[in-house]
């Protein structure tokens, strides 16, 4: 339509100093925040990853050693521990969001009534903080007073739930947590996704003699392939960078039960004064999460104006 | 979809009450953690003891709400956490505001004003967005003890600013990218100058998308904990930061119910700005997750 309005903006002339200001007025206001990314970012980034080739203890050292700080990391039980519930908990959380996520949003999606107030409820776990969620079920879930005495108190006294003081199930209760967590934005994401779906194309397959479970297994879940995609992302992400609920929830225990890479990079670095093993745990979260963002950014980058 | 696929009105009696029933138990699972903090925070430590969890309180009490606020002793000072709240709204006001309008401009220039290479600025802007913490916590440590800004709130604004700025020039890039370009075009041919353009034409109409990125970024930088609990130990914490030592001390006597109280005040705010603007939490979450 318009001449090139989407190109690059270029003044018109650039002959006296004033325009040429003006020209480089819009890069100047990026500027600043440009240079704290580059700076508070990728210059930390490289910074961490200098560090992690050190034999930085308590305080940072600036002498190169090479692969050192990593062989001591691969060393460390702990670390195969964290890397092992990472894991399992990935797995499970991403897995079972994703499924309990996809079947609210075709639960809310059957034409019900009272959509409103079902939808919020589902959601709201994602507002909150995930020490205020840890807190909260580390209550529900303690043995001596949460949910296994209410169930003795009603008379089921074989009833037992110790998964948070027990060190082969621990990992479970963050997964429970975690889940109830962000499993309401995931249906968010689903139902934004199967509203988005062309009702030609249902009525033609319903017209044709399709069940209604054959057509969201043939035809709507295939549909929404660009949605698993982004919740697979979005969890992934939460997954390497969850922190907070495991401190509140178990503190990494009982033992290192449920550590982390998240927790091991922290107690590693600031509490056993193993700064450069902590900085070459980060490099390696850091590189994992790069696996995942880098290539999708990219594709979401690459073609201006798609999906919108 | 639902509207053009008459599953509702085919579908026997049974199962509707069967997609009720399943909607149903989901609400009280999400419901029911929340529940239980919230009538345990009324109750007194004997009927904590005795009695169920579940059942609402015999004799409902505010006390565990005034020693949380007030008299509580988070680490070695028994003042409540009220000082700790403080500190969260002295970090979260000028974090969301530096960088909702540093977001703003961020956006405006990289939609209307382009430049060889903005793809490649934005790009690494959004990339920002989603490093784990853990590869830049130990540089802002050392940055922040040169800066004399370690253990302040000063310095979790700068921390929170420099890591909000992604996510909130990416909510504007996107938000303008709609706007249409022939308008600003237009008011430059009439000699309208960079800031008279975004002031007059761009700004009156970016009130949802402030509202979005307000909304997200008060939500993350008031629940989070991680830099908290690395740069802002001691008096200087915030809330979330307060309540996990409130809750994981080991000392004395466990006051579940003013647990359940500290943790009502630090989900109140954000819990209230979702009651009230939801729906852009929700919009601001999925423009984080679905880029354009």
């Amino acid at each position: 339509m318009t001449i090139a309005i989407d190109d690059a903006y270029r003044p018109p002339r650039a002959s006296s100093s004033g325009d040429r200001l003006r020209a480089f007025l819009p890069r100047l206001v990026l500027a600043p925040s440009f240079a704290l990314v580059l700076f508070f970012v990728y210059g930390f980034i490289l910074w961490t990853i200098y560090l992690s080739f050190t034999r930085s203890r308590l305080m940072p050292i600036y002498e190169i050693v090479g692969f050192d700080s990593y062989y001591r990391l691969f060393a460390q039980p702990n670390w195969y521990k964290a890397l092992e519930n990472l894991a399992i908990f990935g797995s499970l959380y991403i897995g079972i969001s994703i499924l309990l996520g996809l079947t609210l949003a075709i639960l809310i999606d059957q034409r019900i009534r009272g959509e409103g107030v079902f939808r919020p409820i589902y959601l709201y776990p994602m507002a909150l903080s995930f020490i205020v969620t840890g807190t909260a079920w580390k209550w529900f879930l303690n043995p001596g007073l949460g949910l296994e005495k209410t169930m003795h108190a009603w008379g089921w006294q074989s009833f037992q739930f110790d998964w948070l003081i027990n060190s082969d199930m621990a990992i479970y209760t963050i997964v429970i947590a975690g889940v109830w967590q962000t499993s309401g934005f995931v249906m968010a994401m689903f139902l934004a996704g199967l509203r988005g779906i062309d009702g030609e194309i249902l009525k033609a397959a319903q017209i044709d003699g399709a069940s209604s479970f054959a057509i969201y297994r043939r035809i709507v879940i295939p549909m929404l392939r660009p949605v698993f995609l982004s919740a697979v992302i979005v969890l992934t992400h939460l997954t390497i960078k969850s922190y907070d609920l495991v401190i509140a929830l178990t503190g990494g225990g009982p033992g290192n039960a449920t550590e982390l890479p998240s927790t091991f990079m922290y107690s590693y670095t600031f509490t056993r004064n193993q700064m450069s093993v902590g900085a070459a745990s980060a490099v390696i979260m850091l590189m994992t999460i790069a696996a995942v963002i880098i290539p999708y950014l990219y594709s979401e980058l690459k073609d201006p104006g798609h999906g919108r | 979809m639902a509207a053009d696929l008459p599953a509702g009105a085919r579908s026997p009696i049974a199962a509707r009450i069967v997609i009720y029933g399943l909607l149903l138990i989901f609400a009280v699972f999400y419901l029911l953690p929340f529940f239980v903090m919230l009538v345990t925070s009324f109750k007194t430590l004997d009927e904590i003891q005795d009695g169920n969890m579940l059942a609402l309180p015999k004799n409902p009490t505010i006390a565990p709400w005034l020693a949380a606020w007030g008299t509580t002793c988070v680490g070695l000072t028994c003042q409540g956490i009220k000082g700790f709240f403080a500190n969260s709204i002295l970090m979260v006001v000028p974090a969301v505001i530096i960088s909702t309008m540093l977001g703003a401009v961020n956006g405006y220039v990289l939609t209307k004003w382009r430049f060889p290479g903005h793809r490649l600025v934005f790009g690494m802007m959004l990339f920002a967005c989603f490093i784990p913490f853990q590869s830049v916590l130990i540089p802002m440590a050392l940055v922040l003890g040169t800066l004399g800004l370690a253990g302040t709130t000063a310095g979790l604004v700068l921390v929170h600013v420099v890591y909000g700025i992604g996510f909130s020039t990416l909510f504007f890039r996107n938000y303008y990218d709609a706007f249409p370009t022939e308008l600003v075009r237009a008011a430059q041919i009439d000699g309208a100058s960079f800031f008279q353009i975004f002031r007059r034409i761009l700004l009156p109409s970016s009130g949802p998308i402030i509202v979005v990125t307000v909304i997200f970024q008060f939500t993350n930088i008031w629940n989070d904990f991680l830099f908290g609990a690395s740069f802002a130990s001691g008096d200087a914490a915030p809330m979330t930061v307060a309540l996990n030592n409130l809750v994981s001390s080991s000392t004395g006597v466990k006051e579940y119910n003013v647990h359940m109280a500290a943790a009502m005040f630090a989900a109140l705010p954000t819990l209230i700005v979702y009651v009230v603007a939801g729906q852009y939490l929700v919009r601001g979450l999925m423009a984080g997750a679905v880029k354009g």
